[in-house]
């Protein structure tokens, strides 16, 4: 199992650092450099110009930039919002615990339902159970997010009046952020009604970003499930005079979550660029929302920073669900 | 009779073509007999034994006059109740040892599984018994190997934890369906030696499915003998090699290597178990039978009385292996 772990995790080093030279390479591509962005790219002084490349270091040759950058990298240093000229890092660290609040509840809803409505189908199969759960499944992933968004703020915001529209809480509250989770925060607050309000406003961005990963993960479930459900141990299983559920859920589920886990982990992907579309819709303050508003001002150091950083959780994540493998498959954690 | 079943029937299919994979199976097991089932692949041997298991999912359709085990109707009970015998005093096992167990699953959880299921046994209590099958079915090393997983065994070693796992809670017959197939020859014969010196000492009844005929004659009792989904004859072990009654048996114990000794060609029978679609009318054995005339395709035999033995033909052989007059 050590061993299996440092692999993984050797894996990850290389991986990282592709990462950095594409968001390296990424402000390099774009036409145009920060100082002009900066100085306001009219009426500059050449003079003016050149000292403000030498200070930044732009001067240098590239390879010597992308050391320098590197090693303020591993530093923690990601730069320096051009707008608001706050560290990069401290902007997303004071951000991103609103798109994980976001993310994790979408995950929880998506696999929940993705997985009850996949083992449902898989049992139930060719009835109309299962055709109806595929049916939604398909419609649920082919919608676009924003479409599908504005449709519920519509329904059950505007027209049946059952949440906000908007935001993460109520403004009549003022919660001290403490895990900067605000489910937790608000009951930690013990202010009343505060928790209730952090909920309703979680529930329509929570299930707008789940749709397509509970879509994806009730597909892969089924599928998954229906190619177990055939195995000589499940034969075994029943002719223990096990009850159906138990065969279900813990011989052939423990099986089919393999493929499963796999999807799980590639929709943390999809979800992280989903959060850029419903946190701009429901005007939710996570790093979403945070990179569309610095693209718009060509904030450089926040979009490279804000890259890096999420392709980090990203890449994060997928070790995990590497380490996971291990835990749900005997087979790969003895293997060599 | 420990388990009695009349006119069985396993359907598959719906609407206006539902395929029979078996019919009209009678079949008798008395307490601590072994019972040999053979027949070609697809004869529905297995078929059947699932069949009394209560293991034949939709769109199968299980049908029987009756269906009983140690006096108790399997097909009326419901499902709660079958399931406290299936798994205990019926229990079964399978041709591919590896693929039955749960690779997710240690040896030992699965071994486990049973017995909290069936004797509400946990703890330290439960992994004591465990043991002790585990050494019953003489696993090497025992008590390690409660802790391994499925692919850590050998293909007999897994067959053994299954036979472990079907003699859990002392079950009065066990169903082996075709335990040995995909087994080394010499493990071949290591399993079958473990299954019969266990059949004797806890006096359990014996069902053997196999094709291997030998293994049959070595230690059934009685034997089945199907085809295309019928049995076609049953018969005490030593009569059934000396005086086959079926044409069909008689083709399957010609077709034993040892008996084409000096020949320069094995001898077989020609043809295959007819289909869905090319069942002939009367008696099925007709396009491959060397004794086939006009009247047996005119009505589908019955299993007639034979001496000892019961054969599904209108001229059952005699003594010498020839038709009737």
């Amino acid at each position: 199992m050590i061993q299996f772990l440092l692999k993984r995790i050797g894996v990850v080093i290389p991986t990282f650092l592709g990462i950095t030279v594409l968001a390296f390479a990424l402000i390099h591509m774009i036409p145009g450099d920060p100082v002009l962005v900066m100085l306001g790219e009219r009426n500059i002084d050449p003079v003016y110009y050149r000292e403000a490349m030498h200070r930044m270091g732009l001067d240098l040759p590239l390879w010597q930039q992308y050391v320098n950058y590197l090693g303020r990298l591993l530093h923690g240093d990601l730069g320096t919002s051009l707008i608001s000229q706050t560290p990069v890092l401290e902007e997303f660290r004071a951000l991103f615990p609103a798109t994980l609040e976001l993310s994790l509840a979408a995950m929880v809803f998506a696999v929940v339902f993705g997985l009850a409505a996949g083992i449902m189908a898989a049992v139930k199969r060719g009835t109309v159970v299962d055709h109806t759960v595929m049916g939604a499944a398909l419609t649920g992933y082919s919608m676009p997010i924003f479409w599908w968004g504005l449709i519920l703020i519509m329904l059950v915001s505007v027209h049946l009046g059952w949440t906000p529209v908007s935001g993460r809480l109520d403004i009549e509250y003022d919660i001290a952020p403490v895990t900067g989770l605000m489910l937790i925060d608000t009951l930690i607050s013990g202010e009343p009604g505060a928790f209730a309000s952090a909920l309703e406003h979680l529930i329509l961005p929570a299930i707008v970003l789940g749709t397509i990963p509970l879509a994806v993960i009730a597909r892969m479930t089924r599928s998954a499930m229906l190619e177990v459900l055939r195995e000589d141990y499940i034969r075994t299983a029943r002719a223990k005079g096990l009850s159906r559920s138990r065969v279900i859920l813990k011989h052939a589920l423990r099986n089919a979550l393999m493929p499963v886990v796999t999807v799980i982990g590639l929709q943390v992907g999809t979800m992280l660029a989903g959060a850029v579309l419903t946190e701009t819709i429901f005007s939710w303050p996570g790093i979403g929302k945070w990179l569309i508003d610095a693209i718009g001002r060509r904030d450089y150091p926040v979009v490279q920073g804000g890259i890096l950083l999420v392709a980090s959780m990203i890449i994060l994540v997928n070790l995990l669900v590497d380490l996971l493998y291990g835990v749900i498959n005997p087979r790969i954690r003895h293997a060599r | 009779m420990l388990l009695d079943i009349k006119n069985l029937a396993v359907t598959f299919g719906s609407g206006h073509d539902p395929f029979r994979a078996v019919s009209g199976v009678d079949l008798q097991v008395a307490p601590g007999e072994i019972v040999g089932i053979v027949g070609e692949s697809g004869s529905g041997k297995s078929v059947t034994m699932l069949a009394a298991m209560g293991l034949i999912d939709a769109p199968g359709r299980v049908t029987a006059d009756q269906l009983t085990f140690a006096g108790r109707d399997l097909l009326s009970m419901k499902s709660r109740e079958k399931r406290a015998i299936i798994g205990a005093e019926i229990s079964m096992i399978f041709q591919d040892a590896q693929s039955s167990l749960n690779p997710a699953y240690t040896v030992g959880d699965q071994l486990l599984e049973t017995l909290a299921e069936h004797q509400n046994l946990k703890g330290a209590a439960a992994r004591a018994r465990a043991l002790e099958l585990l050494e019953q079915v003489e696993i090497p090393g025992a008590r390690s190997r409660l802790s391994a997983y499925p692919h850590q065994l050998s293909g007999g070693m897994s067959q053994r934890v299954m036979i472990a796992m079907a003699i859990a809670c002392n079950p009065k017959l066990l169903i082996a369906d075709e335990p040995t197939t995909a087994l080394d020859v010499t493990v071949q014969a290591q399993i079958m030696e473990l299954l019969v010196s266990l059949q004797r000492s806890r006096d359990m009844a014996l069902i053997l499915i196999t094709h291997d005929l030998a293994v049959v004659a070595e230690v059934a009792h009685r034997v089945a003998v199907m085809y295309a989904g019928e049995i076609v004859e049953t018969a005490p072990v030593p009569q059934v090699f000396a005086t086959p009654r079926h044409p069909y048996t008689q083709a399957l114990l010609a077709s034993i290597p040892e008996h084409s000794k000096g020949a320069s060609r094995l001898n077989t029978l020609p043809g295959v178990v007819p289909g869905r679609y090319d069942r002939p009318s009367g008696c099925l054995l007709v396009p491959r039978c060397p004794y086939a005339e006009d009247a047996c395709s005119r009505a589908h035999p019955e299993l007639v009385l034979v001496g000892d033995a019961q054969a599904r033909c209108i001229k059952p052989l005699d003594d010498e292996g020839k038709p009737r007059a």
